[in-house]
């Protein structure tokens, strides 16, 4: 069989892996839903998570859209959709395609045509390079599960204070992301300050939404907080750049 | 003795997470074979040199640090279906934070596992009509006005998952938040590549700070 990087086969193969994770994520569902069943949990209050997290998500699906667009121009479209909808992320797809092709000699963004082995190697790279968690889950998920129970059950107030650190811990890492480009500002350039006042524009706004739930018992907005904010941030992206970048 | 439900998860977790790696393993091996070819040897061996060793570290801590806050059905889901610090963690965190239940509850394991298994259908199904779409919305998602908005979708994310974390926990994030601001705009090196990297220092020193806070009774 001729290769191409966007050859009908490719597209079927992912096809079906692609059906299969959409079938873990439909069963996990389920299986949660069956759960709060028993425990008679509010149906309302599933519905509402359910469609905070739905309308939260597009943005952030959209992004990864344009992320397979940009490495479809090297790697034809069926494995960078494969790369993105499984294990990985927007980065980390980036740069392990671009790691495998320069190590054949190969640039990233100009490549015009792959062979069949070029492109069984950049694939193989792309899948072995990220196959920790998923294996690493299965095998000491339970027990860092337990640990956390068992701590819990020895000091229920230190288990709840572990586990909001845990939290601000992973938000204070991208809150410092945020300024990473922030020295620029000593040497003159503005750009370094984009991040950062499109983060203060999505902060703005969620603590007007959180105002409004305090002040006003707007609560139906705190539902849309987190999304709108994205939004707002993203989209006061647009002139913040051409008025710092 | 009865299998509780947390038993369960574990279990059909291990099964799908073990099937879906193999299946991933599968996909290169199944493309030499159909198109009667090897991969370039000494570019795999290169390439997995430059890519590997960073991200198997990083995996193995992402493990330890993501689990315990995604909970069990959470982390299975996740660790399949990726982007977890930038859309998987954030979704469990709002759906816990919206609906007022603790992480390690079993009624936030079932909030947690509703809302990543629901921002991963979306993603699933996004991905997928944007790759049918694929022509048309080109020039659309790559128009230059729209550029700089998708540059910018952590800062935007943080900057509102911020404030709800932040003010409700002032104590705990002062300390770590000034640290995080002061590595990143001081050493040249942390940059969007290594953040991942910092996530678990900065966890580590968060549950220091907090330990010491608690310890002294100033956690209220």
């Amino acid at each position: 069989m001729k290769f191409s990087v966007n050859s009908p086969i490719l597209f079927v193969m992912v096809g079906v892996i692609i059906a299969l994770v959409l079938a873990q994520s439909v069963y996990f569902l389920c299986k949660a839903l069956r759960r709060a069943k028993e425990l008679g949990m509010d149906p309302q209050k599933l519905k509402k998570t359910a469609r905070t997290a739905a309308i939260f998500t597009i943005a952030p699906a959209v992004a990864i859209v344009i992320s397979v667009i940009t490495l479809s121009k090297d790697l034809g479209l069926p494995l960078p959709w494969l790369r993105l909808s499984v294990v990985g992320s927007m980065s980390y797809e980036t740069i392990a395609a671009t790691n495998a092709e320069s190590a054949m000699g190969l640039t990233f963004g100009r490549v015009t045509s792959l062979s069949a082995s070029e492109f069984v190697t950049i694939a193989s790279v792309m899948t072995l390079s990220i196959m920790v968690g998923i294996w690493l889950v299965p095998a000491i998920g339970e027990k860092l599960q337990n640990g956390m129970i068992s701590m819990e059950n020895r000091d229920k107030r230190w288990g709840d204070v572990f586990q909001s650190a845990m939290f601000i811990g992973m938000i204070a890492a991208f809150l410092g992301y945020v300024f990473c480009d922030f020295s620029t500002v000593f040497s003159g350039s503005t750009s370094g300050l984009i991040p950062v006042a499109v983060m203060a524009v999505s902060a703005i706004v969620m603590a007007l939404a959180g105002l409004a739930v305090k002040k006003l018992k707007w609560h139906w907005i705190a539902d849309y907080a987190l999304p709108v904010s994205l939004v707002a941030g993203m989209a006061s992206a647009i002139p913040i750049t051409a008025w710092l970048g | 003795m009865k299998k509780t439900y947390m038993d369960s998860v574990h279990h059909d977790g291990r099964i799908w997470n073990l099937s879906m790696m193999v299946i991933l393993l599968l996909f290169p091996v199944l493309v030499a074979l159909i198109f009667k070819t090897a991969p370039n040897w000494h570019g795999l061996l290169m390439g997995l040199l430059a890519t590997a060793p960073m991200y198997w570290a990083v995996g193995v801590v992402e493990t330890i640090t993501y689990v315990p806050m995604l909970g069990a059905g959470g982390s299975y889901l996740s660790f399949v279906t990726g982007n977890i610090s930038n859309l998987k963690l954030p979704c469990a965190l709002n759906a816990l934070e919206q609906a007022g239940v603790k992480a390690n509850s079993e009624e936030g394991e079932i909030i947690s596992t509703v809302a990543i298994a629901v921002s991963s259908i979306v993603t699933t199904v996004i991905i997928a009509v944007g790759v049918v779409l694929i022509v048309p919305l080109t020039p659309l998602l790559s128009a230059p006005v729209l550029v700089p908005a998708f540059a910018q979708i952590l800062p935007a994310l943080f900057g509102g998952l911020g404030v709800v974390f932040v003010s409700k926990n002032w104590k705990i994030a002062v300390a770590p938040v000034v640290l995080m601001l002061a590595l990143f705009i001081f050493v040249p090196a942390l940059n969007a590549g290594t953040v991942g990297i910092m996530v678990p220092v900065s966890v580590l020193f968060t549950l220091g700070v907090s330990r010491l806070l608690y310890k002294k009774g100033l956690l209220g």
